[in-house]
C-alpha cells in the first residue's frame, strides 16, 4: 500500500539497526520514552525493544488517552448513561474500561442507550435524529482528537442543536511531558514524540524539552522504519551532545503543525487542570469548553450523582503509565487481568501498554507463547 | 485512539469528501485542512482529515532509508 509498505522493508530495517549499533557502542545506557499508544503498539508488534543494542532502552509512557482517563470520569460517564432519555456516544475503546463499580459495556447490558461512534459527527447525527433525547458525547483524546470534537460542537451551536452535549476529558501532551521530565524517579534522555498530535501542534510546544531540560526529541511516524529512524536520530543527538526537536515524520508533520485545526480548538476549548490516571492533576493539561459553549457542556449542565471513586488496589496501571513499572511487574498481569477480563485501563485499550505487552511482548519477555 | 489512517481522496463536495483505503470508502470532513485535491492522500482521524500527506517528503524519506540499507551492505 502506498507509503505504508515502503516503511516496512526489513532489509532497510537491518541497515538502520546496524547504524544504531555503530553509534550506540560509544554511549552509556540511554533511555528514550515513547508517549503515544500507537508507537507503543508498533514497538511491541515489531519486537523493536529486543532488536536494539542493550544500552538503548525504550520506555512506554502515558500515550493512550483511554488509559490516562481517570476513574472518576468513567464514573461520571456511567452516571450520564443511567439518566433517563440520555444517549451516550463514545469511541469504542472506552466501552470496556472499568470504572469504580461498572463499565459502559455493563451499563449497556443493563439497557442504557450507549452507542459506539467513529466520529463526533456521528454523535451529532444521533442528536439530530433524536431531538427529544439528550446526547452526550464522551470527548476523550489528545490534540489529534480535540479539533474534531471542537468542529462538532461549533456545528451543533450553529444548528441550534440544543440536545448535543460533550463531556470533555481531552488532554494536551506538553504539560504531561514536563511532569514526566521533572519526576525525579525516572531518568529519560529523550522522547519519541507523537506523530499525529504533532501534526496539529507542530514543533514549538516541545522546544522547552530540548532547550530547558536538555532532552533529545524526535517526532516519529508509526511504521517500523519510522520508529527505527527516529531512534537513530535520537542516538545521534545524544552522541553529538546536541538537543533539538527534529521531525522524522516529515511526510505528515509540518513545523507549524495545522494552524486551522489549532484555531478551531482554541475557539471552543480553554486550558484547564486535568487529572491523569497515575499522574494526578497536571496544571493546564486539560481542555474545558469555553463559557460561550456552556449549553453544550455536559459537565456544566447535566446534574448527576457520581459514585465515590474506587481504584483496584493491586492494579499498577498508574506506574505503567509513568514508565516506572513494566506490565509484567504487575501482580494482576496475564493472571486476573487479561484483554478478555481487563482490570486496568492499560489492558483494555488497543493502544494500552499492558495490552500491547500481552499480545506481542510475552513470547520474548517470559517465554510464554501468545498463540 | 490517536490512530490516523492514510486515505486517498476520491471525491470532494464542499467541506466533505469520499476517501478510500484498500477498497473501503468513507465520508470524511475536510474542515481541518486546506487545498485538498482529488487524488491526494490525507491522514484521517475520527472522521476528519487532519493533514495532507506530502508525497515529496515521503519519497525523500524513503530515499534516505534506502541509502542506509545500501550502506549496511
Amino acid at each position: 500500500m502506498k507509503f505504508i509498505d515502503e516503511f516496512r522493508d526489513s532489509r532497510l530495517a537491518r541497515g538502520l539497526l546496524r547504524r544504531i549499533e555503530d553509534l550506540a557502542h560509544e554511549l552509556p545506557v540511554v533511555r528514550f520514552m515513547e508517549v503515544c499508544g500507537t508507537h507503543t503498539m508498533a514497538i511491541y508488534r515489531s519486537g523493536l525493544r529486543h532488536l536494539l543494542p542493550e544500552n538503548i532502552v525504550l520506555i512506554s509512557g502515558p500515550g493512550c488517552p483511554v488509559c490516562v482517563t481517570a476513574n472518576q470520569y468513567l464514573d461520571r460517564a456511567i452516571a450520564y448513561a443511567r439518566l433517563p432519555e440520555v444517549i451516550v456516544c463514545t469511541f469504542g475503546d472506552m466501552m470496556r474500561v472499568p470504572g469504580s463499580s461498572s463499565s459502559l459495556e455493563l451499563e449497556r447490558g443493563r439497557r442504557a442507550d450507549i452507542r459506539v461512534v467513529y466520529s463526533p459527527l456521528d454523535a451529532l447525527e444521533v442528536a439530530r435524529q433524536h431531538p427529544s433525547r439528550r446526547v452526550v458525547f464522551l470527548g476523550v483524546g489528545f490534540e489529534t482528537t480535540a479539533p474534531a470534537v471542537a468542529a462538532a460542537i461549533q456545528q451543533a451551536a450553529s444548528e441550534g442543536l440544543a440536545n448535543f452535549f460533550v463531556s470533555s476529558a481531552h488532554k494536551v501532551m506538553p504539560p504531561a511531558l514536563a511532569a514526566l521530565t521533572t519526576d525525579g524517579r525516572l531518568r529519560i534522555d529523550g522522547f519519541i514524540l507523537p506523530g499525529h498530535v504533532s501534526a496539529i501542534i507542530g514543533v514549538e510546544p516541545y522546544q522547552f524539552l530540548a532547550a530547558e531540560y536538555r532532552k533529545a526529541c524526535v517526532i516519529a511516524g508509526f511504521e517500523p522504519l519510522d520508529v527505527l529512524q527516529s531512534i537513530l536520530l535520537l542516538v545521534q543527538q545524544v552522541r553529538d551532545g546536541r538537543r533539538a526537536v527534529e521531525i522524522q515524520y516529515s511526510r505528515v508533520v509540518r513545523p507549524e503543525g495545522n494552524p486551522r485545526a489549532r484555531a478551531l480548538m482554541e475557539q471552543v476549548f480553554v486550558p484547564s487542570d486535568a487529572e491523569w490516571r497515575g499522574m494526578g492533576v497536571i496544571a493546564g493539561s486539560g481542555l474545558a469548553l469555553r463559557s460561550e459553549y456552556r449549553s453544550h457542556d455536559a459537565d456544566a449542565t447535566l446534574d448527576v450523582t457520581v459514585e465515590p471513586t474506587v481504584v483496584h488496589p493491586a492494579c499498577r496501571c498508574g506506574e505503567v503509565l509513568r514508565g516506572l513499572c513494566e506490565p509484567q511487574q504487575c501482580p494482576l498481569f496475564a493472571t486476573a487481568c487479561t484483554p478478555e477480563t481487563p482490570i486496568g485501563a492499560c489492558m483494555v485499550s488497543t493502544e494500552g501498554t499492558c495490552a500491547a505487552c500481552y499480545k506481542y511482548g510475552r513470547r520474548v519477555e517470559t517465554g510464554v507463547s501468545d498463540g | 485512539m490517536c490512530l490516523g489512517v492514510p486515505m486517498r481522496v476520491v471525491e470532494i463536495e464542499g467541506d466533505t469528501a469520499v476517501a478510500e483505503i484498500t477498497g473501503v470508502t468513507r465520508r470524511i470532513s475536510l474542515q481541518l485542512v486546506e487545498n485538498v485535491k482529488v487524488g491526494d492522500y490525507v491522514i484521517v482521524h475520527a472522521g476528519f482529515a487532519i493533514q495532507v500527506l506530502d508525497e515529496a517528503e515521503a519519497l525523500e524519506t524513503i530515499q534516505l532509508l534506502q541509502e542506509f540499507g545500501v550502506q549496511a551492505g
